[in-house]
Formats: C-alpha cells, structure tokens, sequence
C-alpha cells in the first residue's frame, strides 16, 4: 500500500442472510481510495452504497475479499480494535444526523472526545474551534430539537470533525435539507477536506452532492460498474 | 467515570421519565427502612418490656420447673439455697414462688397462677411495694387485663382455692390491692401476684420458691446446685422467633414493593433499548464498544437507585425521625393479642438496616438494569444507526 493510499478493497463479496438464502449486497469489489479524496459512491437505492461505507468504516465486515482501511484488515478487526478504529480516525455523518437527543450542541460536538479521554481543556478549545468553523457558536446550548435540519446537520458534520479524523464517511448527507443548506454543508466540506486534508467518502444520488466530487464510484446492483474522475 | 457522566447527562436529559421511576423507586427504600424500623422498634421494645416485668437478668430454675407441665409445677419449687440469701437481700436475686389455684370471683371459677414474690423487690416493674407484709389478710396484685376480665376492682375480695405441698386443698379470701398496667400480657392474664412469705406460708413450703430472678445488669451468673440458669437467648426465643416471622411477613409486603418499582426500572430499560437503538447505533458509531454501551445503559438504570436513595434522604430522613419520636399508636385492642406490644410503637433504625436496604435496592436495580441492557452487545451496528427494531 502506497503511503498515500489510506482505504484498500480487494475482491470484495458482502451478503446478509435472508430468510433460508442469502442477499448479495456487494460482490467483486477492488478500490482504492488516497488521503486527501473528495469521492462519492453514487448510484440509485440499492445498490450497496451505504453497505460499502459501513465495511469501510468497520461498522460491519466483509464476507469474502479483504478491506483495508488505515492499516486494519477490517475482517479480522475485534469489536474493540473497531470501536478504537472509529473512535480515533473516522468520523461519520448521517442522512438523519443522528444526533444525541438529550445532549446540547456542545455536549454532542464534544461526545467523540470524551471517549478519547482528551483532556478538559483541549477538549474544550477543540469543541470550539469545531462549532466555529461551522458557524454554529450560537447554538452551543441549544438542543437537537430546537435546531433545524440544516443547522442539525451542521453539528453533526462539527462533531464529526472535531477530533480531525483522517476519514469522514458520509452518508447521504444531503438527503434531509432543501438546496441551500446543502450548498452550504458541501461548501464547508470542501473548505474542511482543503484546509485539514481529510478524505470525504459519501454514499449519495443526490446531483446536488455530486457536483462537487473529484471522483465518482458508480455502483450498480452490488458491483462497481464505473469510477469517473 | 464517562459511563457514570454521560449516564447522568442522560438521565437528567430525560425529563419526567427518570423522576417517575425516581419517585416510585424512593417510595421503596423509605417503606421498606419505615416497615423495618418499625418491627425493630417493636421487637426492641418487646424485649425491653420482657426484661423489666418478666424475666431481669436471667432467671434461674429449680430444676424441675417446666413452665409449660402444669402437672408438675406445684411441685417445682426447693428451698432457696443458703449461699444467695446475701444476694436477695442486696437486691441482686429475687425468689418467686409459683403454685396453681382457682379463683372464684363473683361466683365465677378461673384457673390461675399464684407468684409469690418478695415486696420489696426493684429487679421487676411490679408494684410489688403494694403488698403488704404480715398482715393475715391476703393481699394481692393483678394486672389490668385480669382486673377486666374478672370484672375486679381494687379492694375487690374474692376466694382463692389452693393445693398445699402436702396435697391438702385450703382456700381462703383475698383482697385486690392494686391494678398494675403491663405491655406483657404473660405477666398479667391468669396470674396472682401475692407475697413471697404469704404464698409459703399458704402452701407450707417455708422458704422454697421456684425460680430465682437475677438482676438485669448482673454480670456473673453463677452456678446453683440443683437450679438451672436460663438467659435472655432462652428466654426470649419465642419472641426473636415471633419477630421473624414477622419479619418474614414484612420482606414479602417489601418484596412485592422493591418488585413493583424494579419492574418500571425494568420496563423503562426495556423500552429506551428499543426506543434508543438509533442512539445506541450512534455511539457504536462515534467508537464506544458495545460493552461500553452496555455499561452506560446500566450505569444509567443504576443511577436511578442513587437519585432515589437522595430523593428518599430529603424526604424520608425528616419523616421517619419524626415517626421515631412521635411512635406509631396502636389501635385499641392489642392489648388482648398476647403480645408484648405498647400503646405506640416507636421505629428503630440503624445504620446497618439504612446501608442494608440502600445496598439491597442498588444491586437489585443494577441486575435489572443489566439484563435488558445485555441485549445491546448482540446487536447489528448498522441497523441500530437506522432506529431497526432488532
């Protein structure tokens, strides 16, 4: 693997079972992905996209063929060597948010450091800068509830990058806000993928995401059928 | 301690919820240490009662007296030994005389017991002062509840019918010099008090009783030829045992109470784990492991017991001393149970009995906050971030 090669799939097969048999997700995967990518995996519904970004993100594992995401085999990975994977290097983001209903803003942001057991101080200047950078300093106090779809979104894209992963998997992101609160979602995505060379990963269909990828993984009933750069 | 944080963050973020369970939860600890105190109270106080009007410090026993064989009992009593009359005299020992006898009052016939016992005795609570000494007239005490029933009065005569030691049967007229008042009903229904020197001289038995009454805080208990020395454990075997079975009473009554708000625990568990699941799945997400949600889940339904056992403190601690000073009133009646029972009750609470009850409802809350939240280790990440009933 290539230094700059963070995210390696080779020959990748996932099936669920169903009922007696079994339901091929994704089958014949081989992808790579560099450090620094702004990529989507595009393609209607169901065809594996979500799937393939959860194995990616250790969520779930593969069934035959071998995933490498920042130096771990994924299929070998321990549910702790996992959580540890996701804890410390990926960030995730949400069609609905999927926020922390009884947490405020800040307690959301703030929950990926607590379990780095970051110190008080640095945790806080983190959180910050974080809700900063989204423009949502504001709305430290407030709680998911009271805050709109967009602005949901925003704090779940903070807490995604509040501890500076090196991957943010998101998925469908876009899916829930009207067009200009996407615009601005991406905008910032851009500016946080340039600014701390993070690698973005969506899952999307969404034209208004795919404007802004350099690179589009096309997947069609479980398979990759194009990749366009 | 993140698990402890976030599981406060949670609880306090619930609302209404967690106080519910919260309040329903407290009710148990206070009910539960209330109920306790309460039979302790009572015991304490049962025991108390025994030890001032019954039995002192111990009793010792010619060695034939069984309290139970009325057959034998007219015949269970020695001379007193030379050797304690030191004892007698400095109020360390008192000498009781039993013998069985009817009484006649007002033309009714009633088997009773005749206590001979010294007037000047201080071991029991007995008004023992009101008997008079050489006097041909036979004087004698009874209890309240023997007054009632025989429907006596102080100054009230009546004839007693007696059996001497040598089998001959006498009887002759009493009077009633006073009425004493006892929570021990065994002191009182179907006895005679009378004179220690009377009753000998009534059964020809010059000298002889049939136990010996020690005082309370006489430490050496000394042996006595042909006298068996029985302690508070044997002596008040039947009332520990008495209280254990109301004890036993009392656990099923807070059994069914602890049940009751370990069940909305319970069932609150059960449903955050489903109503949660898109929370659990996020923070599998964002790297907790499953055991640490696990740990979270029953951290938080732990944390239930604590704020109960605060809430019950804020509550419970003023309202129980209060019950503690004022005593609980018995209803009219009691008197007649058998039991050793005041006219009030008041609860005893000890340490033990608070970290016992604090401790039992903590690790019965824990368990049934465990067992729901052990289903989050089985479930699938990626359908739980997506709020799938698993």
């Amino acid at each position: 693997m290539q230094n700059s090669q963070i995210i390696s799939i080779k020959n990748m097969k996932k099936q669920f079972p169903m009922g007696k048999g079994k339901f091929t997700a994704l089958k014949n995967i081989d992808l790579t992905f560099d450090r620094g990518e702004f990529t989507g995996i595009v393609g209607p519904s169901g065809s594996g996209k979500t799937t393939l970004l959860n194995v990616i993100g250790s969520l779930d594992s593969p069934t035959e063929g071998k995933v490498i995401t920042l130096g771990e085999s994924i299929g070998a990975l321990s549910h702790k060597k996992a959580a540890n994977l996701r804890n410390k290097h990926i960030g995730f983001i949400f069609q609905t948010y999927n926020l922390l209903p009884v947490y405020t803003v800040y307690e959301n942001v703030e929950f990926p450091l607590l379990l780095l057991k970051m110190p008080a101080s640095k945790r806080k200047k983190a959180v910050l800068d974080s809700l900063e950078w989204l423009g949502l300093t504001d709305k430290i106090k407030s709680r998911p509830g009271q805050l709109s779809g967009g602005e949901c979104q925003r704090v779940a894209v903070a807490r995604a990058m509040v501890k500076i992963p090196e991957v943010v998997l998101a998925d469908e992101p876009t899916a829930n806000l009207d067009a200009e609160n996407s615009h601005n979602i991406l905008k910032m995505m851009v500016k946080l993928n340039k600014e701390l060379k993070t690698t973005f990963i969506f899952a999307t269909h969404d034209e208004k995401v795919i404007q802004y990828l350099r690179r589009q993984v096309v997947l069609k009933d479980g398979k990759v059928v194009n990749i366009k750069n | 301690m993140l698990s402890l944080k976030l599981a406060y963050k949670n609880l306090i973020g619930a609302g209404l919820r967690t106080w519910l369970n919260v309040i329903v939860l407290s009710f148990s600890f206070v009910i539960i240490i209330w109920n306790k105190g309460l039979l302790n109270g009572w015991n304490e106080q049962a025991k108390r009662d025994m030890i001032d009007w019954q039995i002192g410090g111990g009793q010792y026993w010619q060695k034939d007296y069984d309290p139970y064989d009325m057959f034998t009992i007219n015949e269970s009593h020695s001379v007193i030994p030379d050797g304690i009359s030191d004892d007698i005299q400095n109020g360390l020992l008192t000498p009781i005389l039993i013998n069985t006898a009817t009484i006649y009052p007002e033309g009714r016939m009633q088997n009773v017991l005749l206590k001979g016992i010294l007037p000047e005795q201080k071991i029991l609570k007995l008004p023992t002062d009101k008997l008079q000494k050489n006097s041909d007239e036979i004087s004698i005490l009874i209890g309240s509840r023997m007054a009632e029933s025989n429907k006596l009065q102080v100054g009230d005569y009546f004839t007693i019918r007696w059996r001497d030691a040598n089998g001959t049967f006498d009887a002759a007229d009493a009077k009633v010099v006073d009425i004493f008042h006892t929570n021990v009903p065994i002191v009182d229904q179907g006895k005679i008090w009378l004179s220690l020197e009377q009753l000998q001289k009534m059964l020809q038995a010059p000298n002889e009783a049939t136990m010996l009454i020690t005082e309370n805080n006489s430490v050496e208990k000394e042996e006595i030829s042909g006298w068996v020395f029985r302690g508070h454990d044997y002596l008040l075997k039947e009332m520990d045992n008495l209280i254990k079975m109301k004890s036993v009473g009392g656990s099923i009554f807070y059994g069914i109470l602890l049940a009751l708000a370990l069940l909305a625990i319970f069932d609150t568990q059960i449903l955050s784990i489903f109503r949660r699941q898109k929370e659990i799945g996020t923070e599998i997400a964002l790297g907790m492991t499953r055991w640490q949600v696990v740990r979270l889940f029953t951290v938080e339904g732990a944390m239930y017991s604590v704020f109960a056992a605060i809430l019950a403190a804020i509550y419970g601690i003023p309202l129980l001393t209060w019950q503690a000073k004022v005593g609980l009133a018995m209803p009219e009646g009691t008197d007649d149970y058998g039991l050793p029972i005041a006219k009030s009750i008041f609860p005893s609470y000890s340490i033990g009995l608070v970290i016992g009850t604090v401790l039992t409802i903590f690790i019965a809350t824990v368990i049934v906050s465990y067992l729901p939240a052990k289903k989050i280790s089985k479930m699938n990440p990626t359908d739980a971030i997506k709020g799938k009933i698993q």
